[in-house]
């Protein structure tokens, strides 16, 4: 178990990369940290590491404060985006490396690291070095090095960037499979929503050293706090359209749809995700018109764009069901989100489309 | 890539004869200033050339003479030996030490203190020699030296007293700047997550080096160590201090050649320990490079 409690970064500069952080992560809970570069991720994942003091606040791993200790007395393993494999040394050396400043003896270690690597397939390769090695070999070495020494958490720093997109698939899986096996509380970093999405049990999206949301991925995906989240989640992104609700009605982009009880007069922000529209060839009041301005292929659908007064709107259609360019068409909403202000209105519960899988 | 119409190993397309006269004029100059020098060092080593005197008119051929009286005389032995204590000491634990030292504790820091240390070091470094040596007089002067002043100890004579260690601490202060400069180069491409790795696994800095930076700079090691025991094998700087003395404790070889050859006027021999000289440089050189290629083939070829 990991705990943070008002834990805060100052950089030099006055840029403040943590801002009084409160968090919780469970035992045996894959969490994400998910963000933009520069919004402090890599900064909390380096500071539960211990390779950057917090300015206050503190930290526990397990109910010891980790805080004053230094980074190789808080048992904990990192992944480092470049693998950070010692190149003079053997697989089987990296894989052991650390049990080898922890003073065991040679022949257990020579043991230990041939397990760790029969399990991650390395077997073959324990005598190579990381040069002779693949992308994915490499990553998986760098796992190994990391499972050898049984930590209390694994700290993952974008580990999957590096490898192509083929692989990376093969990776999130493999990786997802074995932290499941081991149970071992995981922290992993990344900008890719997709991956957080598919990995986590917990994600939480940071913004300016803040955590703007956390939740379940479902959680996430289904009911992003704030427009930022909502732009961020998603492989195409929200169409987040600027209404206004008058008359029990709302209006947004020249279409009048009605308005859910309890929600607030004047201007809000409509967010509906292109997956959830539908594309009409006939008006509706409460579709939204436009021109089909632009398809985009995405394999098993297509994105279609509609252009209506410098408005774009953004919707999925399957494959085989695209409008032609520069005709007429309507974007039908089926599920929606209303933010004032920014944030997200607490519209009244909804049946969710399917129940994620939470661990907590 | 190259034209299609040129050979392979010609990328310029000139051909033999025109290239030949491109190299020419520097081949005509290193063979006039560096070649033949060499040579004739060489030959009059195997002679009795005298600055004076009779063997200065008439010149003898006089075999390995030179070299066996060389070998066998005490002076020699003493000024080889010296030349190693010299070199040990000054460039190998002293620069290179130090300014790994200092290359290491500067490393990742920016701001005064990093443009001050470097400025003073490399400030010791562009001096002239001359004025260096007379900072150390200065500094070392028996009656009114600056270090007899700091440590209250009027009256000292370093440079009588311990003129080796003397001339070992002037030349770290002197040299120190380009291994620090090049060791500050040479950690700059140690990933930061190599050391961290290593900093989360719990390896204090003896283990942080032994098993990420030093394997990682080895090359830049050994070229350090290559370049810094030639300059200081070859280094006449201490002359200006002491002089080779006293009583030639801190004669070094090449303080020693010219004290023969020049002031004892014995051009012949001063010759022959020239070229000793160049003979021990030349293995130096060979077994750093034999240690370098060595390294470089472990780490692309098949495992040990």
């Amino acid at each position: 178990m990991i705990t943070l409690h008002r834990l805060t970064k100052d950089f030099p500069g006055g840029v403040r990369a943590l801002d009084t952080l409160d968090l919780t992560i469970g035992d045996g809970e894959f969490f994400t940290l998910l963000g933009p570069s520069g919004c402090g991720k890599t900064t909390l994942l380096r500071t539960v590491a211990g390779l950057e003091t917090p300015t206050s606040g503190t930290i526990h791993i397990n109910d010891t404060d980790v805080t004053p200790l230094p980074p190789g007395r808080r048992d904990v393993a990192m992944v480092f985006q470049d693998y950070a494999l010692f190149p003079h040394m053997t697989v089987s050396d990296n894989i052991a490396h650390p049990l080898r400043i922890k003073k065991v003896p040679r022949a257990e270690r020579a043991t230990k690291a041939a397990d760790v690597a029969h399990r991650l397939s390395l077997a073959e390769l324990l005598h190579r070095r990381p040069a002779q090695l693949s992308g994915g070999q490499q990553q998986r070495v760098a796992l190994a090095r990391a499972i050898a020494c049984h930590p209390t958490a694994f700290l993952f720093d974008e580990p999957l960037s590096n490898l192509d997109a083929r692989l990376r698939l093969e990776a999130r899986t493999f990786l997802k499979r074995l932290q499941r096996e081991l149970a071992v509380t995981t922290v992993f970093v990344t900008h890719d929503q997709a991956e957080a999405l598919a990995l986590a049990d917990r994600i939480a999206v940071m913004s300016h050293g803040r955590m703007i949301q956390i939740g379940t991925p479902a959680d996430v995906f289904q009911r992003p706090a704030t427009t930022f989240v909502a732009a961020f989640i998603g492989s195409t992104p929200m169409n987040l359209l600027p209404g206004r609700h008058t008359d029990g009605a709302l209006h947004v982009a020249g279409a009048t749809l009605p308005a859910p009880t309890g929600t607030p007069e004047g201007d809000l922000v409509y967010g509906v995700r292109p997956e959830y529209m539908d594309v009409l060839p006939q008006t509706r009041p409460d579709a939204f018109p436009g021109t089909v301005s632009v398809l985009e292929n995405l394999g098993t659908s297509t994105l279609v764009t509609l252009e209506n007064d410098g408005t774009l709107i953004q919707a999925v259609v399957p494959e085989g069901d695209e409008p032609a360019i520069g005709t007429p068409a309507w974007a039908l909403p089926r599920r929606s989100l209303l933010y004032k202000d920014g944030h997200l209105l607490q519209a009244p519960p909804r049946k969710p489309v399917y129940t994620g899988t939470a661990l907590l | 890539m190259a034209p299609t119409t040129s050979p392979p190993g010609d990328a310029a397309g000139l051909g033999k004869a025109r290239a030949a006269a491109f190299v020419l004029p520097a081949l005509v100059l290193i063979g006039v200033f560096l070649v033949f020098p060499a040579l004739w060092t060489i030959y009059l080593g195997l002679t009795d050339y005298r600055l004076t005197g009779l063997a200065a008119a008439d010149p003898q051929v006089v075999g390995l003479d030179n070299y066996t009286d060389a070998l066998t005389d005490p002076r020699f032995l003493t000024s080889l030996w010296l030349t190693v204590a010299y070199v040990g000491g000054s460039a190998v634990i002293g620069q290179a030490g130090l300014g790994f030292t200092l290359a290491w504790i500067l490393r990742g820091r920016t701001g005064p203190v990093r443009r001050a240390v470097e400025g003073v070091v490399l400030l010791s470094w562009i001096l002239p020699s001359t004025v260096v040596g007379f900072l150390w007089f200065a500094l070392l002067d028996r009656d009114d030296g600056t270090l007899n002043a700091l440590l209250h100890t009027p009256g000292l004579a370093w440079l009588l007293d311990h003129p080796l260690l003397s001339i070992i601490v002037f030349n770290v202060w002197r040299g120190t700047a380009f291994s620090m400069m090049l060791y500050s180069a040479a950690l700059e491409n140690v990933p930061p997550s190599h050391l961290e790795t290593a900093r989360l696994a719990g390896a204090g800095v003896p283990q942080q080096l032994r098993d990420v930076v030093l394997p990682l700079i080895r090359r830049h090691v050994l070229t350090n160590l290559l370049l810094i025991s030639l300059w200081t094998f070859n280094d006449f700087t201490p002359f200006v201090l002491t002089g080779g003395g006293p009583e030639g404790r801190s004669e070094i070889l090449p303080v020693y050649v010219y004290n023969i050859a020049l002031k004892g006027g014995e051009l012949g021999a001063g010759a022959a320990v020239s070229f000793l000289i160049l003979l021990i440089n030349l293995i130096f050189a060979l077994a750093y490079l034999r240690l370098l290629r060595g390294r470089r083939k472990s780490l692309t070829g098949p495992p040990a």
